[in-house]
């Protein structure tokens, strides 16, 4: 497994790229390390596929250089790069049985036939799909189709990362949980390098260490689950992670004050931004608390989904949606107050500060 | 899959089953009343029974002329199959080479099968014909009219050309179909340009190629105006294929009789055998 | 009101539907939630009108309509895929079903424009749907069913095919314009997630079967069987099968577990035992409660909750917690369940509290 080195990277579909706005992908410059666990999240449309293509060497891009371990790749063919892809929809040899599905890049490459069987034994186990080895793998379920994908790049000694194109998208729900904890195990006991695209903020934030968010091109915030949620960077960020999304209210600022409408707010340390168009507060609704005192609100909504409800409320002009937990009370005259820790500031859309 | 009763459907197809019952079944119940009647003109008929099939199924005439039909059927299958697969592949998936292949391929399909005929009667001609001038010139005597060999090559070559569009064109219906995914895992696991042929292309194509196949066999099989314009069945009877043997005996030597055995006979030839090439076929295919 | 009386459909010889009864009220939202083949495709085109089933019947309104084509039904249907006129404008997209039902210019314009503004179409009317977003182009499809002012609204997982944030905002979106009309809604979904942000009534669908139905909420907190709790939960249900000898459940390794108070008088048999993994604390919150030793598998942090999966004997379980908990691997933590949380089913795999209710 390597390290990838995004250098530099910009891409554009069409010819002559000027301004901006011609690029697909605009500047990309990081370097994602040997062994971690990357998810490329955004809306369609974001750039998120661009640029695994780019790492996969399906498309070269237009400026930049990718480096794998040190060593530019840029101008090397997918296959001479040695990288692993699973697909949207399962992509298997379906005249093939499992056992050769498996054994097939592998016999591709020339490797002597006992250590074909004992990597593709080896990597049927850790699949789970040993018993299957025989089969024809084209009566299988989805959920195997896409282990098998998953499989094809296992037995590989030589693959430098493992790239995911959107890979539940087929799944149903509780075999996405099976999977998705298969492949949590898999990397935690053997450390590839991974890289996932998706737009559904639960598979990457369960999945990665560091999740990349694409918006309109750019990478917004790369952060472990746990800073996307607390620390949005963009308000963006704070409506895509999160369900319900943060709630974002304009506010006016004057020393450690927020003044939303006619209420004030205490902030935990006084933010001053400079020549800011639009000064905003965001709270996801987890740090909102309902009760009998604070702001009083009115009620439009209740939806109970099982394990808690999504409380939705006006504050004078300003929606805002609070989660309350299961078997939680729900005051006949609602009141709301804002958990301090739970409180960030943006000015024109970017964080300036908060707790 | 089953849908709601509608008699108004019946009313809608109506006028293709009275077409069809004109034009099939009227004449194929014709064929049959005169298989098994013997006539003298006048209109008078006497019954004949399975004389005629009898007839027809031990003449030597006939094993003949199926040896050919089945020789040809054979050679063609043999040939037009992979060529028209091998140009599919090699044909363009995107850009302006598309449209300009598909014009292209079609061309020969649009030719009335006599005009095909008298193109390469006259292209084959050793005085004005571009072809026989030429292989004139390089020392070869080409003569389809008087050397079995060359007339059978004329047939062959004849429909290659006629007819290898048609394969082509289903099996790059066949390849387009493929999802890009597919050519990227193969290039992924290091697949060879045989490996992604034998594993993708070709059970992605499986499907087409049995219409190909079946469409090809039948059509191959009731040849009649390319070698009854060009050889007219010659030289001898070595292109007199049983479409031309039963139109020689038909019309000209009004044989009606054995003439409609052997339309009978050659009708289920065709049938049984389209039946056993899609049957073997498809189990092939739910096999795997 | 759309009645099925004993449905089944056989295809093939293989039983798509069995024996299904369905009361479906008019102005009321109705999911069918099922894995993949477990029928809601099926039973959706027999409410329409497409299939005719192998028995049973098909009421509306108190006619039977079994065998009435779809033409002849006043149904509209969105499905996964977005369809639509591609040659056509938005605005001729939603107008078409009024287009043909012979409806005059005003009123055409009129109910286009209302049903635009409520699907935030009204900036694209002029626009060709494949120059829209997949979101938009959903929403084209949901405004010509609902100006078709159907009595009968059919959905076929109509969000499937959208970015998790626009299936989001759509899902929050169409309970409202459910609201709004009169009509049967049967929106069907393989995600439980879905069935509960929608509200309404939820059958859940089982290889055909309609195991039961009800308002969403009751049947997700109260199923009456297992198969019922298992369909409606994600992620999925945590169970165990234990045996009950008096005061002790039994395991097959020897653990033994005390018999809550509430549960003591049950005759001494096999029982499944059920539970969400949101009701799977890290500590006791109540001196009743059971306290187990499991086994982390693997951990999942979504930014404000954790997702541990743990092994306990052979069963693989869910534990679903707020904060951020880091678990090693074959880390052995404690785990504690309130007695109050759990649902048993019988061998049979039928609810034990509902049992009792039956036969109280």
């Amino acid at each position: 497994m390597a390290r990838i080195d995004l250098n530099h990277i910009r891409h554009a579909y069409g010819p002559n790229p000027k301004s901006d706005k011609d690029y697909a992908l605009k500047e990309v410059h990081h370097s994602w390390e040997d062994g971690g666990a990357y998810a490329l999240l955004g809306p369609s449309g974001c750039g998120k596929t661009t640029l695994l293509n780019i790492i996969s060497g399906l498309i070269h891009p237009s400026h930049g250089q990718l480096l794998f371990d040190g060593v530019d790749v840029t101008n090397l063919s997918t296959q001479e790069r040695n990288i692993a892809q699973v697909f949207q929809f399962p992509v298997i040899y379906d005249t093939m049985t499992v056992y050769d599905n498996l054994a097939f890049p592998l016999r591709n490459r020339g490797v002597p036939e006992a250590e074909i069987d004992r990597k593709v034994r080896e990597t049927l186990e850790m699949i789970d799909l040993a018993s299957w080895a025989k089969k024809k793998a084209r009566g299988l379920t989805a959920d195997q189709k896409q282990k098998i994908s998953l499989g094809r790049g296992l037995v590989r000694s030589d693959v430098n990362a493992i790239l995911f194109d959107e890979p539940l998208t087929v799944i149903d729900p509780h075999m996405k949980w099976v999977l998705r904890s298969q492949l949590k195990q898999l990397h935690q006991r053997f450390g590839y390098t991974m890289v996932y695209v998706t737009h559904d903020q639960t598979e990457a934030l369960t999945f990665a260490q560091k999740v990349v968010v694409m918006y309109d091109g750019e990478i917004v915030q790369i952060g472990t689950p746990e800073e996307l949620f607390e620390r949005p960077k963009h308000t963006f960020v704070g409506y895509f992670i999160g369900s319900p999304g943060m709630n974002v209210m304009p506010v006016e600022l004057s020393g450690g004050i927020a003044q939303i409408g006619s209420h004030q707010i205490e902030l935990p340390s006084p933010v001053m931004p400079a020549n800011a168009k639009i000064i905003e507060l965001g709270i996801r609704p987890e740090y909102v608390r309902l009760g009998r005192t604070g702001m009083p609100v009115k009620i439009a909504k209740v939806e109970d989904i099982g394990r808690h409800k999504i409380v939705r409320t006006r504050l004078e002009n300003q929606d805002i949606a609070i989660i309350v937990e299961e078997g939680g009370d729900i005051p006949a005259e609602p009141h709301i107050a804002f958990d301090p820790k739970g409180i960030n500031i943006y000015a024109d859309s970017w964080r300036v500060g908060g707790q | 899959m089953e849908k709601t009763w509608n008699n108004k459907a019946w009313f809608m197809v109506l006028p293709v089953l009275l077409l069809v019952a004109f034009s099939a079944v009227v004449p194929l119940m014709t064929v049959v009343n005169y298989s098994v009647q013997d006539t003298f003109g006048n209109n008078q008929f006497f019954w004949a029974g399975t004389d005629w099939f009898d007839e027809i199924l031990h003449s030597e005439r006939f094993h003949a002329a199926l040896g050919r039909n089945l020789i040809f059927s054979f050679i063609i299958l043999a040939i037009e199959i992979p060529l028209g697969i091998i140009i599919a592949l090699n044909m363009p998936r995107k850009g302006w080479g598309v449209p300009v292949c598909l014009v292209l391929m079609a061309l020969p399909l649009l030719i009335p099968w006599n005009v095909v005929g008298t193109i390469w009667q006259v292209f084959g001609r050793t005085d004005i014909g571009l072809l026989g001038h030429t292989l004139e010139r390089l020392g070869i005597h080409y003569n389809y009219v008087q050397n079995p060999m060359h007339a059978w090559v004329t047939v062959i070559i004849m429909d290659i050309w006629h007819w290898t569009s048609l394969v082509v064109l289903l099996c790059y219906a066949g390849l387009v179909s493929i999802p890009d995914a597919f050519y990227q895992a193969a290039k992924i696991d290091g697949a060879s340009r045989w490996a992604v042929f034998r594993y993708i292309q070709l059970p992605k194509m499986n499907r087409v190629l049995l219409i190909a196949v079946l469409l090809r066999f039948m059509d191959s099989f009731m040849i009649y105006t390319e070698p009854f314009v060009v050889t007219g069945g010659g030289p001898g009877n070595s292109t007199t294929f049983l479409s031309i043997d039963l139109v020689k005996m038909a019309v000209g030597q009004f044989d009606l009789g054995p003439a409609a055995a052997m339309s009978i006979i050659y009708f289920l030839i065709i049938l049984l055998l389209s039946w056993v090439f899609y049957t073997v076929m498809t189990n092939y295919d739910a096999e795997r | 009101m759309l009645e099925l009386r004993n449905v089944s459909k056989v295809v093939g010889g293989k039983p798509h539907l069995s024996d299904i009864s369905l009361t479906l009220e008019h102005a009321t939202l109705n999911v069918l939630l099922g894995p993949t083949l477990s029928g809601k495709t099926s039973l959706m085109r027999i409410m329409a009108g497409l299939d005719v089933p192998t028995s049973g019947s098909v009421w509306f309104d108190g006619k039977d309509v079994t065998g009435v084509p779809v033409q002849k039904r006043s149904v509209a249907m969105v499905y996964q895929q977005f369809i639509n006129y591609p040659a056509f404008t938005v605005y001729e997209n939603i107008a078409s079903p009024m287009r043909v039902a012979g409806a005059d210019k005003a009123t055409i314009d009129r109910e286009v424009r209302k049903a635009a503004e409520m699907l935030k179409l009204t900036p694209f009317l002029d626009r060709t749907p494949l120059n829209l977003s997949g979101g938009q182009q959903q929403r084209t499809a949901l405004a010509r069913a609902i100006v078709k002012n159907a009595k009968l609204v059919l959905l076929d997982e109509p969000l499937a095919n959208l970015d998790y944030k626009l299936r989001e905002e759509l899902r929050q979106e169409l309970p409202r314009i459910f609201a709004e009309s009169g009509t049967i809604f049967v929106y069907a979904t393989t995600e439980p997630h879905e069935a509960l942000l929608l509200g309404g009534n939820t059958a859940t669908l089982s290889e055909g079967r309609i195991t039961q139905f009800g308002p969403t909420i009751d049947v997700f907190r109260k199923p009456d069987d297992l198969i019922t709790a298992q369909t409606f939960a994600d992620p999925p249900l945590n169970t165990i099968a234990l045996a009950k000898f008096g005061k002790a459940f039994q395991l097959d390794g020897g653990v033994a577990l005390p018999v809550p108070a509430h549960l003591a008088e049950f005759a001494d048999g096999t029982y499944t035992i059920g539970f969400q993994p949101h009701h799977v604390n890290t500590t006791r919150r109540n001196p009743d409660e059971i306290g187990l030793k499991a086994t982390v598998t693997a951990t999942e942090i979504t930014g404000s909750e954790s997702f541990v999966h743990l092994s306990f004997a052979d069963a693989r379980w869910t534990m679903l917690t707020h904060g951020i908990h880091i678990y090693a691997p074959d880390e052995e933590i404690d785990i504690f369940i309130d007695p109050r949380n759990l649902v048993i089913f019988d061998a049979s795999g039928n609810s034990v509290s509902r049992r009792q209710k039956l036969a109280a």
